[in-house]
């Protein structure tokens, strides 16, 4: 069966692009991907998700998002792609289980969480090494830990586990957090948490015990080397596209994000991004949803304008030519 | 659709079922993990693939504290595989079942 809609990632843009499609009806197919829901399942209360005065919890408004796209007619399909051939219309996706030719091809899968990339920290995590403050803060009741970054995830992130933390360290590489001015607030006036200005992590002990004891930082300015003794270590440094399934197929800038132009188009007609994928500058729930809806209109109007001939092999096509004449 | 595939393990019951002759998959999980929700439909599907060949358990961390302070695990999902009561691998986070079944096809004739 020829789609004529596969949505890659189910994020807010993923499933904004689905409603849209659906209503459009174009029945459109979403692979939601490894991390289902992308990064908003991993937060609380999302404050600055318009129409929601006193916020709603990320899971709760992902819930609703991939209710009301089903609602109108997304079929919304577990399984993680493994690969994309978008070399010539249909387009090819394939996952573990199965494989989908479609007209179109919506990629919405989003950005992952960056680790520092010292050797320690991989093989600590989940050993004290954690990038999700919301699983993994639990297991630090009482325990003196370390957030490290500066932006507002390492906020939230800092904030959030003084539930549970005796106290929160945040290592941060410059003199002024890149946070918004709520969260700068917010963490200034919780008395757990303290600031390691101008510092850069070197080392995260104890790896032969297979626990975290302690995280070793440089103070950039002054040079100064200290430890600071920790159990638990939440990376908070930003993000990285998941676009490794598109090297080599779809134009990316020097960091991996797709580039896209006059609204959601890709370097291949037909293909469309939208969210996180393509955006390193605001990387908000609501403007990952604004360009969802983008790709799904800009799908729209290819389709209208895509010839029958689309979707047939070229030998056909050709068959077709010279029985014309 | 929790699957009856899927044993539940508990700190008293772990001990016994690691030493068993099958090789022993645990998912160590809780309630409030998201992460882990995702991964309970690939655990279950993974319980009907290797039915009768590999014992396909989840341990709940917040009842039961012991075993995973005991393999120091600090973040969750974790699997685990046993064989012979002996750890042999380990899987932090998030992971796709064919990426599990691999892992896990290196220890099950």
């Amino acid at each position: 069966m020829l789609r004529n809609v596969v949505v890659i990632g189910s994020g807010p843009a993923g499933l904004t692009a689905a409603l849209y499609a659906a209503r459009a009806n174009l029945n459109p197919l979403v692979i939601e991907g490894l991390e289902a829901g992308g990064q908003l399942m991993l937060t609380t209360l999302v404050e600055n998700w318009p129409g929601y005065r006193d916020g709603i919890m990320g899971p709760d408004l992902m819930g609703e998002m991939r209710a009301q796209a089903e609602r109108f007619g997304a079929e919304i399909l577990r399984g993680h792609v493994t690969a994309v051939d978008m070399q010539s219309a249909p387009f090819k996706v394939t996952t573990s289980d199965a494989s989908y030719e479609t007209r179109t091809l919506v990629i919405a899968t989003g950005a992952s969480a960056r680790l520092l990339g010292i050797p320690s920290e991989r093989s600590l995590l989940g050993h004290g090494v954690s990038t999700c403050a919301t699983c993994d803060g639990y297991f630090f009741r009482g325990k003196p830990i370390a957030v490290v970054g500066g932006g507002d995830t390492a906020m939230e992130e800092a904030i959030f586990l003084t539930r549970f933390a005796s106290s929160v360290t945040v290592i941060h590489r410059r003199d002024t957090l890149r946070a918004s001015k709520v969260m700068q607030v917010k963490a200034f006036a919780n008395p757990k948490i303290t600031f390691e200005w101008n510092a850069e992590v070197e080392d995260m002990t104890d790896v032969s015990r297979g626990e975290v004891d302690g995280v070793s930082i440089r103070n950039l300015v002054t040079g100064e080397r200290k430890v600071i003794p920790v159990e638990g270590i939440f990376v908070a440094i930003g993000h990285t596209p998941n676009t490794s399934l598109f090297k080599g197929q779809l134009e990316m800038d020097a960091n991996g994000y797709l580039i896209t132009h006059s609204g959601s188009k890709t370097s291949i007609p037909g293909v469309f991004a939208c969210g996180d994928v393509q955006d390193h500058v605001y990387r908000q729930a609501v403007t990952a949803a604004g360009s969802g809806c983008m790709a799904a209109i800009d799908a729209e109007k290819y389709l209208e304008g895509v010839p029958q001939h689309l979707g047939k092999t070229t030998e056909t096509v050709n068959d077709e030519l010279r029985t014309m004449k | 659709m929790a699957s009856d595939k899927v044993t539940i393990l508990t700190d008293g019951t772990f001990e016994q079922t690691i030493n068993g002759e099958k090789p022993v998959l645990v998912d160590f999980w809780a309630e409030w993990c998201g992460p882990c929700r995702r991964l309970a439909p690939t655990v279950e599907e993974l319980a009907n693939d290797y039915n009768g060949r590999v014992v396909v358990a989840k341990m709940n961390v917040d009842e039961n504290p012991s075993t995973p302070m005991r393999f120091s695990i600090r973040g969750i999902p974790t699997l685990l595989l046993f064989k012979s009561g002996q750890l042999v691998e380990q899987v932090v986070g998030l992971a796709d079942k064919d990426s599990l079944k691999k892992l896990i096809d290196k220890h099950v004739a």
